[in-house]
């Protein structure tokens, strides 16, 4: 317990730190509270209510509404389902992240491979007429193919020409999106009768199952994710492959000297990796938003890294923290309808959540900890390594 | 050597092999496809006026099946040039560029068939859009040849944006906002050189982080701020192009480099100081070298966290003045993430640069040039998807880093933290 | 000028590096600081350079007591040092490196670079340096880089000049050049610490000797002291300086290396046309000045290095680029020379090192499963077989001394089925007691009927295990010769020189 409790301060500080920065931030750029200027206590007051506000109305977009409760007890869970329904393929994209690292690969590259992986599961799910579950498992292994080739190339480039994974992985990411963006104005994509970007939604027999009825959103998506979340703990820390790509990501060179193929590991890690972030489009695709679009991708590369660095790179953190950024982004939304504060703040709270995360040194000034467990560093390798 | 004169070629050789193996594919494949497959050919203009320079040429007209097949030629004449100088034990740099230039133009003849060009206006769209790239990739080279990886340049960019359309918009004066650019870019600098220096932070985890922040922070100022009360914050009006007497008249150049606006004059100042600096100074000398070796540099008496500290607050500087370009030097007003991936374009053309400042200008100006005629050729209409045209820069530069075009090697510490004492080798 | 330590105390965590250590040198003498390696040598006089500070104690120049807190400090009192590795550039020439933290600058900021070039010049011509100050440093052989720091150190008038173990880079006739060079400085008046573990050359030109052992001073001594004397005055027991073995029982050629090159990824050569045989039962050391190959040629042996042409063969069976799998496992134990880097994954537990080339088989692995037990037990085996010194198997590697880093090594190489032990500089940098387990397994693995090839730049090592003995230069084997070849005529050898 005590273990457990000095893993989770730093997140937590981190947190707690990041959601008073960015409260300022709302508290001082309200109207409001600048038309306040000539009178400051009144200005504190109303910094506070503002802050206050915005968060309160987080909160009911995220886990539960008293609001919609009155009516229907259970449908005051709305907004917890609406996070399960965000943090589902921010799991899948985070673990991608995470696997990576652990293996001393970056991968920028969720983002890219998502998509190439919703792209996948769209066509099938769309093109095809085949029965219930073995439509929604064809439309996955479609996603997981698409998405792991795209990341196994990385991997592949890496070994064979030493082509460093981060820059291979941004300029893919562009790639991808232009590829979506084409192949959205093919005669395949585009929905009959129309001319705009808009896939055809995926049929029914693709969709994944809901989990508490029709009325919320929840699906199995989440079930999926959390599998793949213990199947990757099992493959890195039980398996003689987990083994191989942790001896490559902490020591290539005595991996190698050990008769470990440095390439093999590599161009493994990054199509797992990529399959992973693959396995989130299609649980985009299929669970919540059956119609691809331009915008599938959304943040989900940018959050996966955050999420990945919340989590201290372990499938397990990376549950907790994509859940967390799952509810951000549900209460997000609800944040900006209700009280006009832009969901990009959520951006901003993930960056400062991150930033202080890798920064212990600063969090225990700020606090004045001694016994906190730092995690692993995220020591640099640099653009030759 | 000497003694190995018959076994195979030296890696950078067999590279330099398939450079000219691969120039040799694309010039048969411009032959093919550009100049003997279409069936017929109609005529192409090139005009090369565009305001009231000296006219030299005013237009050019030729049929498109016989430029594209004259240039196809003089790709492949290139390519022969290449392996006579490969053979002679030369570089191949100056064959190259011929190589890349008439294949580029047996292309656009090819593309453009039956339609008006305007020539000499691409170049100076092309220069435009490469500007932002230029301050992006000098940003890069400062912070990175002493050491410390620049991802942030998109941030940087952003921030430089944003605070010299606001504070040009609320105090109704650009010269303030050009001012308060370069500010802008240190600032998130700071971040970055704290964390990264300061308590050795991955350098591309942060400046990731540190792009994410600058987005989030202003598109959340943007649509709190800037939407709601637009006639205050975000009114800015771009600068005007000055011409510069006289070499603004000489032609096709003129209209290109010297009609600009007072960014684009201060990008060449910045080039220019940054790529003698580099090479010629005590300043530059230092640089390199804890780029290279920190912990040699430190046993002569340098300060190496010093001196990186300093140059990447002067990269996000060069930055956040790039940043203003997308504002005052182009709209005037701020939208949102308008600098729209242009921060990883620059690094990628840091990199195809091979961290050197002429390098990595060469290679923005490649890629401004690239999604000027991409976006002229959406307009005209072509074969080929405007999609794949965008996606050009990205693929090259993967291709750049795959070893293809050459070995591109990094400042040898870069992106490793420098402990005093503790070494970092 | 004289350079006093007072009381300089230095503790990393746990570790006392440096306990209360005093020290004096005065002008025109060389101070020769004695001490095996981890004795705490190198942490002192970073501290004199100012790139490390002490917790306590204080540096006085002329009786002065000064501050040293950066190199700039030390160099300004007139201290110059040169580094066990070398604080070069490689990508510099010869003058920006000298330049470099002194530079001058004329007209508008632009670099002088010529003034350096006329000092670099005089100071080459005094000492028949031959060093061109428009030379790349990365093109230089390292006994010229050397030189190149001996002269940035003569440029800006070091009065104390600190050599870090300098001799560990060079042949024997270098070696007696530099000592030459050093008496040459000294009688000039410059003061000289010379930083070392090695006794001959303590010998012939030290006039003081200081000996460290774990951190404190335990005496000075007499350059006429015997060597016997300062080992175990510097061991702190008495130590035998020959290996004890028995005639060598020859058994069947094992190890066939034909025509071979290999060349580095710029299309160097690094090794040129070897040929030799390794017979079960024998010990072939292959001596030479680091550098020269060497590396190369004990990667290439387990399919480490990827650019190569002609063929190795273990038993007949063909040894392929890139299968260091399959070479391990065809009976190749593999010491590399640097143990942190290639040798162990620092940060894994040492029940992992233990098995990082045998993970994937039985008995550790059972289909794609790793057995915790298997491993457990395997470690616990380990750690008392090869006397491994360490809390639990579970700590991770980082956690072991030097030494004990080395015996995990070669603990997880001969615990496999092994015909062949090809081991490179396997004691560098260890304590003469680690070096004695070393040394005699290296022969145990000999009489137990295994081939053993070893790659040392230490001659003393090299004769004494030796039972023939190869000496590389420029990627070649300029001679084979028997053990018994003398010094004299092996440091000829390691020089180029052919009789």
């Amino acid at each position: 317990m005590k273990k457990f409790l000095s893993k989770i301060t730093l997140p937590a500080l981190a947190f707690t730190m990041a959601l008073f920065v960015s409260g300022i931030l709302v508290a001082i750029s309200d109207s409001k509270v600048l038309a306040l200027k000539s009178s400051p206590l009144s200005m504190l007051a109303e910094a506070f209510s503002t802050a206050g506000s915005a968060y309160w109305a987080l909160f009911r977009g995220s886990i539960f509404d008293p609001e919609l409760a009155k009516a229907n007890f259970i449908e005051g869970f709305y907004p917890l389902s609406e996070t399960i329904v965000a943090a589902s393929p921010l799991i899948l994209t985070g673990l991608s992240v995470a696997l990576a690292f652990k293996a001393g690969l970056f991968n920028i590259g969720a983002q890219g491979q998502f998509i190439a992986g919703a792209i996948g599961a769209s066509f099938v799910g769309f093109h095809f007429e085949l029965p219930i579950v073995i439509h929604s498992i064809a439309a996955i292994a479609a996603a997981l193919v698409c998405a792991g080739l795209y990341g196994g190339f990385v991997g592949f480039l890496k070994a064979r020409t030493g082509a460093h994974e981060v820059i291979v992985t941004i300029m893919l990411n562009y790639v991808a999106g232009y590829f979506l963006l084409w192949i959205l104005s093919t005669s395949p994509f585009l929905r009959p009768g129309r001319q705009d970007p808009l896939a055809p939604e995926v049929r029914m027999s693709s969709r994944l199952p809901h989990l508490f009825g029709s009325e919320l959103r929840a699906n199995l998506g989440f079930f999926i994710a959390l599998l793949a979340a213990v199947g990757i703990w099992w493959l890195l820390n039980r398996s003689t492959w987990g083994f191989k790509f942790r001896a490559v990501g902490a020591n290539a060179a005595a991996s190698k000297t050990a008769g470990i193929s440095v390439g093999r590991s590599t161009t493994t890690v990054m199509f797992i990796a990529g399959a992973l972030a693959g396995l989130g489009g299609a649980v985009q695709i299929l669970g919540s938003e059956p119609a691809l679009t331009a915008g599938v991708g959304g943040t989900f590369g940018f959050d996966a890294i955050t999420v990945a660095l919340l989590g201290r790179g372990t499938p397990l953190g990376t549950v907790f923290a994509a859940l967390l950024f799952g509810a951000l982004r549900a209460g997000g939304l609800t944040m900006q309808a209700s009280t006009e504060t832009p969901l990009d703040l959520i951006l901003v709270i993930q960056a400062l959540v991150v930033l202080f995360i890798a920064a212990p040194a600063l969090i225990k000034a700020i606090f004045r900890l001694k016994n906190v467990d730092e995690g692993e560093a995220l020591a640099s390798k640099g653009w030759n390594g | 050597m000497s003694t190995q004169e018959v076994r195979a070629l030296s890696a950078p050789e067999r590279r330099r092999r398939r450079g000219i193996i691969t120039m040799g594919g694309l010039g048969l494949f411009a032959l093919a496809v550009f100049a003997i497959l279409p069936k017929e050919g109609q005529p192409v203009t090139y005009s090369f006026v565009l305001g009231d320079e000296w006219i030299l040429i005013k237009e050019w007209i030729v049929n498109s099946k016989s430029a594209a097949l004259g240039f196809a030629i003089a790709s492949l004449l290139a390519v022969v040039l290449a392996t006579l100088q490969f053979k002679a034990g030369k570089t191949v740099r100056l064959a190259s560029a011929i190589f890349a230039v008439s294949f580029l133009m047996s292309f656009l003849s090819w593309a453009a068939a039956g339609k008006f060009i305007p020539f000499t206006g691409l170049l100076q769209g092309g220069l435009l859009l490469s500007v932002p790239l230029i301050f992006g990739a000098m940003a890069g080279v400062l912070s990175e040849r002493s050491g410390v990886i620049n991802i942030a340049i998109e941030g940087q960019l952003l921030a430089g944006a944003f605070v010299s359309g606001v504070l040009a918009s609320l105090l109704h004066n650009n010269w303030l906002g050009l001012l308060f650019a370069p500010i802008a870019g240190a600032l998130i600098s700071l971040l970055l050189a704290v964390f990264a220096i300061k308590y050795g932070i991955d350098q591309v985890v942060l400046g990731f982080v540190l792009n994410v922040l600058v987005i989030g922070l202003t598109s959340f100022l943007y649509k709190k701020l800037l939407i709601p009360y637009q006639s205050e914050w975000n009114s800015a009006i771009a600068f005007n192009p000055i011409n510069i007497p006289i070499l603004s008249k000489i032609p096709v150049i003129g209209p290109i480099l010297f009609s600009q606006s007072i960014i684009v004059y201060l990008m060449y100042v910045v080039v220019a100081f940054i790529h003698i600096a580099l090479f010629k100074s005590k300043w530059g000398l230092r640089t390199r070298a804890v780029g290279e070796h920190p912990t040699a540099a430190e046993s002569v008496g340098i300060d190496v966290n010093k001196i990186r500290f300093k140059n990447v607050l002067w990269a996000g500087a060069v930055a956040g003045l790039g940043g203003a370009f997308f504002t005052l030097g182009a709209v005037g007003s701020f939208s949102k993430e308008m600098t729209a991936g242009k921060g990883f374009i620059a690094l990628a053309a840091l990199i195809f640069g091979r961290w050197s400042p002429l390098g990595a200008v060469a290679a923005a100006l490649i890629f401004g040039f690239a999604d000027n005629l991409q976006g002229l050729l959406t307009i005209t209409g072509t074969p080929i998807p405007s999609e794949f045209m965008l996606m050009a820069p990205y693929i090259a530069t993967i291709i750049a880093v795959s070893g293809f075009v050459g070995r591109v090697r990094a400042p040898a510490a870069d992106g490793i933290a420098y402990k005093r004492g503790g070494g970092s080798h | 000028m004289s350079l006093e330590l007072r009381g300089i105390t230095k503790r990393f965590g746990a570790l006392t590096a440096n306990d209360s250590i005093d020290l004096k040198v005065e002008s025109g003498e060389i101070h020769a600081i004695l001490g095996e390696n981890g004795a705490g040598k190198s942490t002192l006089m970073n501290i004199v350079y100012g790139l490390l500070s002490p917790d306590e104690g204080t540096i006085s120049v002329d009786g002065k007591v000064i501050d040293i807190e950066s190199p700039l400090d030390a160099l300004a009192a007139g201290i110059g040092m040169v580094h066990q590795h070398f604080m070069l550039i490689p990508v510099f020439t010869v003058a920006e490196n000298i330049v470099l933290g002194h530079e001058k600058v004329k007209g508008p900021g632009f670099l002088d670079l010529e003034t350096a070039r006329q000092e670099i010049k005089r100071v080459s011509a005094e000492f028949n340096f031959d060093v061109d100050p428009d030379a790349l440093v990365e093109d230089l052989p390292v006994g010229i880089q050397q030189r190149v720091e001996i002269i940035r150190a003569l440029i800006y008038d070091a009065k104390v000049l600190i050599l870090d173990e300098p001799t560990a880079v060079l042949t024997p006739q270098e070696t007696d050049e530099l000592l030459r060079n050093m008496k040459k400085l000294r009688d000039q008046g410059t003061a000289i610490v010379f930083i070392t573990h090695k006794l001959r050359e303590v010998k012939i030109a030290a006039d003081k000797i200081t000996i460290i052992r774990r951190g404190a001073v335990v005496g000075t001594a007499s350059p006429s002291a015997s060597q016997e004397e300062l080992a175990s005055l510097m061991v702190g027991r008495p130590v035998s300086l020959d290996v004890k073995k028995a005639a060598p029982k020859l058994g069947q050629v094992m190890l066939k290396v034909e025509n071979l090159n290999i060349h580095d990824h710029t299309g160097r050569t690094l090794v040129k046309n070897i040929s030799f045989e390794l017979r079960a039962g024998e010990v072939l050391a292959v001596a030479g000045v680091q550098g020269n190959g060497q590396s190369e040629l004990a990667e290439a042996i387990v399919g480490l290095q990827e650019h190569i042409d002609g063929r190795i063969t273990l038993d007949g069976e063909e040894i392929k680029v890139g299968r260091v799998r399959d070479a391990l496992h065809a009976g190749i134990a593999f010491v590399p020379e640097s143990r942190e880097e290639d040798g162990l994954i620092s940060s894994f537990s040492i029940e992992e090192n233990l098995i990082l080339d045998l993970h994937d088989l039985p008995p550790f692995a059972k289909g794609p499963v790793i057995s915790q037990n298997a491993v457990a037990e395997n470690a616990s085996k380990r750690v008392v077989e090869f006397d491994i010194r360490a809390q639990s198997p579970k700590d991770a590697a980082s956690s072991l001394s030097g030494g004990n880093k080395q015996k995990v090594v070669l603990a997880r190489e001969l615990s496999r089925p092994v015909k062949l032990v090809v081991a490179s500089q396997p004691t560098r940098g260890l304590d003469v007691g680690s070096i004695e387990f070393v040394h005699e397994r290296m022969i145990a693995e000999r009489d137990s009927g295994r081939g053993v090839l070893l790659f040392s730049t230490e001659l003393d090592e090299v004769i004494a295990l030796a039972d023939r003995i190869a000496v590389m230069y420029r990627g070649e084997f300029i001679a084979v010769v028997p053990a018994d070849t003398s010094r004299e005529e092996l440091g000829l050898l390691m020089a180029g020189v052919k009789r």
